[in-house]
């Protein structure tokens, strides 16, 4: 059991309309896989039913050899919601201090979460009064304080600064080096590249799971947002001329 | 539920308070200048022979009801603002037991309860010269116990919230008719037969009795250790209710 996620046959519908069509996939253990895909793909969705926050409809979820949303799961995974989950009322280090002590760690840990996220310096300073990019760190540490074996990351690098983008994807990194395994999304291609892995979803449907290697190689491009376009329209022509198969067939 | 995790809400939703002075001033202040209206507004009413005065049986139900009251507004508003900013669907994800949250809630407003209830007494009775038969320390006790009630009311309302709008609304719905009935207006057993079922029903009633108790006997009696008990059993029946309104997976 070498995948930290395996995902069979996922389908998730919201307010009748089907989010998720029919998913499977895997992410290894202690690598960055990147889940890519333009706005209401179902990037977030495909996160929640991961972290077993989703009512799902049908297929199964594993995370780390058990079903998503088990009990047990929760001390092992750390997740960062698309929009800054943090107490504005209290200071990032009272924030990062609190979330640090329900996973059962102490001051050191939410101390190093903060630095890590490079937040030091506004360790005192409450978060409603933080920079919308601040914010956003600040709810990251606090995904990361409980030093999780599985990191689900939504869209964690958006409104950075270049440098701090820099950094934090170095720190994903890293600790994919030190064996935990991170899922990141993203809406913005030149963030593919920096994936050991990749998931691109479009409209609910899984388009590719591969390196970013791998997929250069396909489309026979170097450039990942011109390779994805060209899967897109591969896979697009495709269902044009299955459907043109099965139209003359029932003619 | 888990005593380290419960701890660090308690805390956590403490240091929240204390972030927020002006929500502060107002716990305080607000009760000790109501009951400095409700002093003068009966200064000039003549008593009946043998009867406590027209202010003394006010002031002793009003100790009673300010927690409630408040509590139940503060606490409908704190959820409301776990469920929208997402830090709700977070600690869901996280070790953190659903019992802990309600309890945390109930045991940081109680503690602000019991300090706003001191301050008050302090008025009622040093100022005002406030006369009950039983002892003060009974008073304050059932006056948090009736803060505790405001708090568990206001968790299971505040699962049938959407927005702020709708959550200020249950005021209305599930306060004035239990202030209305409670018997400060009219004494319950002359009201209509089924204007009583529902005061019956109601837990504000059997703490307003109680209190109603310890003004007039200078020890406790059964009908008040009925009373608190029954206050106790509503309030444990409202967190569970609202134990089960708190749901990991939503659609």
């Amino acid at each position: 059991m070498d995948d930290a996620i395996a995902v069979r046959d996922l389908v998730v519908d919201r307010g009748g309309r089907r989010v998720l069509d029919g998913i499977s996939c895997r992410v290894p253990r202690g690598a960055v896989t990147g889940l890519l895909g333009p706005s209401g793909s179902g990037k977030t969705t495909f996160m929640r039913a991961v972290v077993g926050v989703q009512v799902v409809s049908g297929g199964t979820v594993t995370v780390l050899g058990q079903p998503a949303g088990t009990p047990a799961l929760r001390h092992r995974v750390g997740y960062l919601t698309q929009a800054p989950s943090v107490y504005a009322d209290l200071t990032v280090r009272e924030n990062a201090r609190y979330f640090a002590a329900l996973y059962g760690r102490g001051r050191v840990e939410a101390d190093r979460a903060i630095s890590d996220v490079g937040l030091a310096e506004a360790a005192g300073q409450l978060v409603g009064t933080l920079s919308g990019g601040q914010r956003s760190r600040a709810s990251l540490a606090c995904a990361l304080v409980g030093e999780p074996e599985l990191v689900i990351l939504d869209e964690p690098t958006v409104g950075q600064d270049p440098v701090l983008r820099a950094d934090l994807w170095a720190r994903f990194h890293a600790m994919a080096a030190a064996g935990t395994t991170l899922l990141v999304s993203s809406h913005v291609m030149d963030e593919a590249a920096r994936c050991d892995q990749l998931l691109l979803i479009r409209q609910g449907r899984l388009i590719a799971d591969d390196s970013p290697a791998a997929i250069r190689a396909a489309a026979g491009v170097d450039d990942l947002d011109e390779a994805f376009l060209r899967l897109i329209r591969a896979g697009e022509a495709a269902s044009t001329s299955t459907d043109a198969t099965a139209a003359r067939e029932t003619a | 539920m888990n005593a380290r995790i419960l701890a660090a809400t308690t805390g956590r939703i403490l240091r929240q308070l204390r972030h927020d002075r002006r929500t502060i001033a107002l716990l305080v202040v607000v009760p000790a200048v109501l009951l400095t209206l409700v002093y003068f507004m009966y200064s000039d009413q003549p008593t009946p022979p043998g009867q406590p005065t027209t202010f003394d049986r006010i002031a002793l139900v009003m100790l009673g009801i300010f927690p409630f009251v408040i509590m139940f507004l503060v606490t409908s508003i704190a959820m409301l603002r776990e469920r929208t900013s997402g830090t709700l669907e977070r600690l869901l994800t996280t070790p953190l037991g659903k019992l802990d949250l309600l309890f945390g809630y109930g045991i940081a407003f109680g503690l602000a309860a019991a300090v706003q209830a001191a301050v008050a007494a302090v008025v009622a009775y040093w100022i005002f010269d406030l006369d009950t038969a039983g002892s003060i320390g009974l008073v304050l006790g059932i006056a948090v116990l009736d803060a505790v009630l405001g708090v568990a009311l206001g968790l299971l309302c505040s699962a049938f919230a959407r927005t702020e709008f709708q959550a200020v609304q249950f005021l209305p719905v599930v306060v004035i008719p239990q202030l209305l009935l409670c018997g400060l207006f009219v004494a319950r057993d002359q009201m209509a037969g089924w204007l009583q079922v529902l005061s019956d029903a109601f837990p504000l009633s059997y703490a307003i009795e109680a209190l109603q108790e310890v003004g007039a006997h200078a020890e406790p009696t059964g009908r008040m250790w009925r009373d608190v008990a029954v206050v106790f059993g509503a309030v444990v029946l409202a967190l569970v209710l609202a134990a089960a309104t708190l749901r990991r997976r939503s659609g």
